[in-house]
């Protein structure tokens, strides 16, 4: 973020700076919402796979297509999954937990350290339509952070999760969860606990921008750590940079958008980055691009040949 | 320049005492919280096999797949702010009980042993207790009934008739009696009993049941209320002699007391 200027670092650019513009035609404006579309519509199914397992009896193969919820759940009866944070508070707790659930928290997490721990947090988490149209909201109302959070702080949380979890015996996260009460509530039946969600609405709105996501969530902390060996990264081609900073203002975590470290390693390496691809469309050079970690050095260099770099 | 490293490390361990009080704080509101819906558990019904309640609220990952697999409208997940422990499966049998399926459907979908697999027979189930309000019971009160004890899918073993004398003089009640060693806590008779407000109740044993202490040794135990004792008591042995000989004092104090 202390890179903003338009001319950078060494010998300067010549190459002028463009900044964004919003197309005017619906299918361009289509086209630069696809991530957010294909987002909204993963989080949709993912709710909608479980609500009609529950009531519609869906199946597949004869057996329930995929039973539970994010905490736990069945794919057709044969795959377990699980959410390995949950299952690291149980472990916490001291107590033996049966083989299936083990099993099941070890899918998923390897899953989500392949293709990006926040995976989970943008393109699954129910919570995210909810705090994603706080940070819009608040954007066009124009409000400023009533409150100043260290964006750490979730890591604090984390710990102070599993110390809770090793001292009352209970997952101490899984009891409070309102990404859980939300999402067990839509699937086996509307309680109070929308009105946490509530609460997280309100938070986000009116004291800190991404205050859930961004500050506070363990388990956003829990997938950052996770992320940190993801494959699925976000290429950075500082060749074609022109560090407009059109990335970074639409980033829910900008710190994640340290573009001379970007510069470096070629990509956005912190876990915390979501894989959201907010960035991807807006930047107006095509500077920013989903792709795979092991490739992202050969496709760098193929770009730095096409386009060398035009400073002096 | 020492100064400076002085205040330094000041407020560095400043910050550090800041940091685990505001950590300490925190974590006391969030037991509290924890505590309280933990304390809501002796109210909720569990699924079959379901651990102690200690052990079931650690593992219970509250997944809802029991509630899935149930075949029937019995077990629900609490909802926040429900007076029970949230997001854990129990049921209330007065609007559904569990109706003891033969091949446990909820105890096998239980992916972290909440739900214990070595419950094999559904009738060693123990989801809880039923008790009966005499007071409010139509049996009890002379009427007949017995809808409980024909509804009843431990048949004959967890609810029994039971033949009680009439006070006073009245007339003789046939009565249910309910068998803790039998008696699963399936609700069907708080479902089905017909009065206004359940007479018959499923609740957690805990509540309700005593427990007598080792020291007390009884043979039998008849279900009417009479208690059958090991050895019948014997009247002293009389040794009238001693008694004689020593006056005052009585037959406990000549040591052959059995």
């Amino acid at each position: 973020m202390t890179d903003m200027p338009q001319e950078s670092g060494a010998g300067g650019r010549s190459r002028p700076v463009r900044m964004y513009r919003l197309p005017d035609g619906l299918g361009g404006k289509l086209w630069v919402w696809r991530y957010l579309i294909l987002r909204r519509l993963t989080q949709f199914l993912v709710i909608l796979l479980f609500f009609a397992t529950a009531h519609w009896a869906w199946s597949l193969f004869g057996a329930p297509l995929i039973s539970g919820n994010l905490s736990a759940s069945s794919l057709v009866g044969l795959i377990p999954l699980a959410d390995p944070f949950a299952v690291l508070q149980i472990l916490f707790t001291r107590h033996v937990l049966a083989t299936e659930v083990l099993v099941g928290a070890a899918i998923v997490l390897i899953f989500y350290a392949l293709v990006g721990g926040r995976v989970f947090c943008s393109w699954v988490c129910p919570v995210n339509p909810i705090t994603d149209l706080a940070g819009w909201l608040r954007n066009k109302l124009g409000l400023g952070n009533a409150l100043h959070l260290n964006r750490n702080l979730r890591y604090y949380v984390l710990v102070l999760s599993l110390v809770l979890a090793l001292v009352t015996g209970l997952a101490a996260f899984e009891w409070v969860s309102p990404i859980a009460m939300l999402h067990r509530e839509l699937i086996f039946g509307i309680g109070m606990g929308l009105i946490g969600v509530g609460g997280i609405f309100l938070f986000d709105l009116m004291v800190v921008r991404h205050g859930w996501c961004g500050h506070l969530c363990p388990l956003g902390a829990f997938y950052s750590i996770v992320g940190r060996v993801a494959q699925i990264r976000i290429r950075f081609d500082e060749r074609t940079c022109t560090k407009c900073g059109e990335c970074i203002r639409v980033c829910p975590e900008p710190q994640v958008l340290n573009l001379n470290q970007a510069a470096r390693k070629g990509l956005v390496t912190s876990g915390e980055c979501t894989n959201c691809g907010r960035c991807v469309p807006v930047c107006p050079e095509d500077s920013l691009s989903f792709d795979l970690r092991p490739l992202i050095a050969r496709h760098n260099q193929i770009s730095n040949d096409y386009s060398p770099r035009r400073t002096s | 320049m020492a100064q400076a490293a002085g205040s330094g490390r000041r407020a560095f361990l400043i910050r550090l005492v800041q940091g685990a009080s505001l950590a300490a704080s925190a974590g006391l509101v969030w037991t509290y919280v924890l505590r309280n819906q933990a304390r809501a558990s002796p109210f909720a019904l569990r699924p079959p096999g379901a651990l102690p309640e200690a052990e079931f609220h650690a593992l219970c990952i509250k997944c809802g797949q029991c509630v899935n697999a149930c075949p029937y409208e019995t077990l629900r997940l609490a909802t926040a702010w429900e007076p029970m422990p949230i997001g854990s499966p129990y049921f209330r049998p007065r609007e559904y009980p569990c109706l003891m399926c033969p091949d446990i459907p909820c105890k096998e979908a239980c992916p972290t042993g909440a739900l214990s697999a070595e419950l094999g027979d559904i009738e060693d189930a123990r989801m809880g207790l039923a008790v009966i309000d005499t007071e409010n019971c139509l049996s009890w009160q002379g009427l007949r009934c017995e809808v409980c004890f024909l509804s009843c899918p431990v048949k004959g073993k967890a609810i029994s008739l039971e033949r009680r004398q009439g006070v006073g003089g009245g007339l003789a009640r046939i009565v249910p009696w309910v068998h803790s060693d039998h008696c699963t806590g399936c609700g069907v008779c708080e479902n089905r009993c017909p009065t206004d407000e359940a007479a018959i109740r499923v609740v957690d044993p805990s509540l309700v049941q005593g427990r007598m202490g080792a020291h007390y040794r009884l043979r039998d135990h008849d279900p009417a209320g009479l208690m059958v004792f090991d050895t019948p008591l014997e009247a002293p042995p009389a040794d009238r002699g001693a008694q004689k000989k020593i006056p005052g004092l009585d037959a406990l104090n000549l040591g052959d007391w059995p």
